[in-house]
């Protein structure tokens, strides 16, 4: 089963390498890993989707904690979470096909970002299954390039805690 | 006032405590070679190859405790000094490597001696830095003392540019450091240490398997009341041995695939085994899913990924062993009484059995060829009294230097346990020596492995390190002989060194004192001449080049399955063997 980890690192030169080394070196799987700095600059929130059994995933868990540049790691399968990918998608439409990739553009929420002529480049977010179907969808069109983000996520906040703190919110 | 980057580095060196640096220069050090040439706090040591600087930084910390020190100069001298820090890595060895590298300005522009000092040595460093600003090199060195020594202990690479250590800038030195992704956990968990010890009260057959992690730690006073106290008894690792007093009669020696008969009884058949300081290698637990079938365990380590990774543990501690031995003898000083005694008087007859069916054996004859178990049993007993450090390379050697040294203190042993370095020996006896120029240090070594850092005797001459190395000589790479013997049909691939130098003019060309055993009657005396050589020694020993190490378990095999003597087939392809001498040993192998 994939497993989303989120980890908190420094955001310095040559982390990435550790993370993805450690990764490689172990054997683990890397199905994904998406990285970008966080509101605070001097760290970085990294989303990393891999596979394995209870033990491989404990052993990634505190590997990635033992590395001196993570500052958090919280496996995101231990609790509820929402996360989302994003594709872009560039599809080749010819007369007919461009009202249809429209449509299909349309049934997904998703955007047509740029246009030519001959192509539609389209803009998709949602969870894997979501990103499959449309990709499903469009390959009869022809689909000239694909590029996927990788899956980013967050914990969800605890329904009970979130209300407690409206009620505390609302008195003051 | 301004510094320069190599002022610098000599003036943190001397803050962190650091008396002796291996080093070895080249283009891009000059500057830090420079400025120590005209300082004489800390003691250059000028090794042959970078490999020696970087295993003696290795022996001076397993003999010392505290952080190894080298510097070594870019691409070449970082490569070589690779193996070092693997070797360090694997066996958790507070080693801290300064490199040269090419001016910022020309990283990434394959200049001269460049390489990649931070990519080469990410996977077997515990960290690494590269110092890109001057600002920042008193900061970084005192991070690398830091991480290095604290936690798991482990090597520290600091990568320092050419115009870095030429660059000035003031010099401060931090006082602490603090670090947000790095905070080792000292204290275990005290419910955690509660639990266990209960386990250790009802425990009918316990057993303590003990690793490097008490030498670390320096646990070895709370291991020894904590296995007074309960009466269990305490199987060491290879790393772990000197722990716990190797003639005390709780010992069961070392256990694992050469381990002795009793360890690995006791651990097979325990119903709880008490693991502290050590990582379930798979020298020890030979298969996995058969290993301590009947066990309960207990895992006491630093290393939070230590703990199952290999192995499944009922009750995980993670903490310092010595902290942790603390509070677990704490409770248990409180609760232990004569029942457990009682509880457990089977377990030491069946322990004691043990014992006595298969005790370490070997075969001298008077007159016969000389057995390495003999040269290593009678070193032992010729230097007890002086308390030695002693260092081993990798190979049969080692084993038996383990099984029969039986050492009474920690951080008396150097060898190399996870990476199995051969070569290591030498150049880490050196590094103690160093640190303990007074004391007296042996190197038990093979003719094989010894070639690997010879170079070193060179050092040992110049720098005035008397190490004794004692050369068990079969011939072979001996250990690999051995697993051809039992499981290629004895064919001897690779494993015949063919021709071997003759290493007592070796030792002369060096300057330093060369000796041979010629017969087993005059083992002691040659032993005792060298042992009074305030000089470097050199004892080859030509030893019977067909014995093998026993007890052994196959690898992946199971750690009740020993094989404990050569089997008959090959008892009888070496019936000849009592005659055979190193010199003919080919008409032997062709018989």
């Amino acid at each position: 089963m994939d497993h989303i980890i989120s980890v908190t690192v420094e955001n310095k030169f040559g982390v990435l390498s550790r993370v993805a080394g450690l990764f490689s070196g172990r054997g683990f799987n890397i199905e994904s890993l998406s990285v970008a700095p966080t509101l605070d600059p001097s760290m970085s929130q990294m989303t990393i989707v891999t596979s394995g059994d209870e033990r491989i995933i404990e052993q990634i868990v505190k590997q990635l904690n033992k590395l001196i540049d993570v500052i958090k790691v919280v496996d995101l399968n231990e609790t509820e979470f929402v996360s989302r990918e994003t594709a872009i998608i560039k599809v080749h439409t010819k007369d007919v096909d461009r009202a249809e990739a429209l449509r299909i553009v349309d049934i997904f929420r998703a955007n047509v970002i740029d246009s030519t002529p001959t192509t539609y480049t389209i803009e998709v977010s949602g969870d894997p299954k979501k990103i499959e179907a449309i990709i499903n969808l469009l390959q009869p069109l022809g689909i000239k390039e694909l590029v996927r983000t990788g899956r980013v996520a967050v914990a969800r906040e605890p329904v009970r805690q979130a209300a407690v703190q409206a009620k505390k919110n609302a008195r003051e | 006032m301004k510094l320069t980057g190599a002022e610098i580095f000599i003036e943190c060196l001397k803050r962190e405590g650091v008396k002796t640096l291996f080093a070895l220069p080249g283009g891009v050090v000059l500057k830090i070679f420079d400025m120590l040439h005209q300082q004489k706090d800390v003691e250059v040591i000028l090794t042959r190859h970078e490999q020696g600087a970087g295993h003696m930084a290795e022996g001076y910390a397993k003999a010392t405790g505290k952080a190894g020190v080298c510097l070594v100069t870019s691409g070449p001298g970082m490569t070589n000094v690779i193996t070092a820090l693997a070797d360090a890595y694997m066996d958790s060895v507070p080693v801290v490597c300064f490199s040269g590298q090419v001016p910022t300005s020309l990283i990434g522009n394959d200049a001269f001696q460049e390489a990649d000092n931070i990519g080469l040595s990410r996977p077997c460093t515990k960290y690494n830095f590269l110092v890109k600003d001057v600002n920042d090199l008193a900061a970084t060195i005192k991070e690398a003392f830091y991480i290095a020594t604290t936690g798991r202990p482990g090597p520290v690479l600091v990568d320092i540019p050419k115009d870095v250590s030429m660059a000035k800038a003031d010099f401060t030195y931090p006082n602490s450091v603090s670090i947000r992704g790095y905070n080792p956990t000292v204290e275990g968990n005290k419910w955690q240490i509660k639990q266990a010890a209960e386990a250790i009260m009802k425990a009918k057959k316990p057993i303590l398997y003990v690793g490097g992690g008490v030498v670390f730690s320096g646990a070895s006073q709370e291991l020894l009341e904590l296995a007074e106290m309960t009466q269990i008894p305490v199987d060491m690792t290879l790393m772990g041995l000197g722990a716990f007093p190797g003639e005390h009669p709780l010992s069961m020696g070392m256990l694992g695939m050469h381990g002795t008969y009793q360890a690995n009884m006791a651990m097979h058949y325990s119903d709880l085994v008490i693991a502290i300081g050590a990582r379930f290698d798979d020298r020890v637990t030979g298969k996995p899913s058969e290993f301590c079938p009947h066990a309960k365990v207990i895992h006491v380590d630093i290393d939070p990924t230590s703990i199952r990774k290999n192995i499944h543990v009922d009750i995980p501690i993670v903490g310092d062993c010595k902290s942790v031995l603390r509070e677990l003898n704490q409770i248990l000083r409180a609760t232990v009484n004569g029942e457990q005694k009682d509880l457990r008087k089977p377990w030491w007859d069946q322990i004691r059995d043990w014992q006595q069916a298969h005790p370490l054996a070997y075969h001298q004859e008077k007159e016969g060829p000389i057995k390495p178990q003999q040269v290593v049993k009678r070193l032992y007993e010729l230097t007890k009294d002086r308390d030695p450090i002693v260092a081993t390379d990798v190979g049969q050697h080692q084993m038996w230097a383990a099984q029969y040294f039986k050492l009474a203190k920690p951080n008396r042993w150097l060898t190399s346990g996870g990476l199995g370095t051969m070569g290591f020996g030498f150049p880490a006896a050196m590094g103690a020596q160093a640190a303990f120029r007074d004391r007296l240090v042996l190197c038990i070594a093979g003719d094989g492995s010894i070639q690997m850092n010879m170079q070193e005797m060179a050092t040992a001459v110049l720098s005035k390190l008397p190490v004794k190395i004692i050369i068990l000589n079969n011939g072979f790479h001996g250990m690999v002989r051995q697993w051809q013997d039992l499981f290629y049909e004895g064919r001897y691939a690779s494993s015949n060194l063919g021709t071997t130098p003759d290493f007592v003019k070796l030792a002369e060309a060096y300057g330093a004192v060369g000796l041979r055993v010629k017969k087993v009657g005059d083992l002691d005396a040659v032993l005792k001449e060298a042992l009074a050589t305030d000089k470097p020694v050199i004892v080859d020993v030509p030893t019977y080049p067909y014995e093998n190490c026993y007890p052994m378990i196959p690898a992946g095999g199971c750690n009740h399955e020993m094989i404990l003597e050569d089997p008959p087939e090959l008892k009888m392809k070496q019936s000849g063997g009592a005659k055979v001498t190193p010199e003919d040993k080919d008409t032997v192998l062709t018989a």
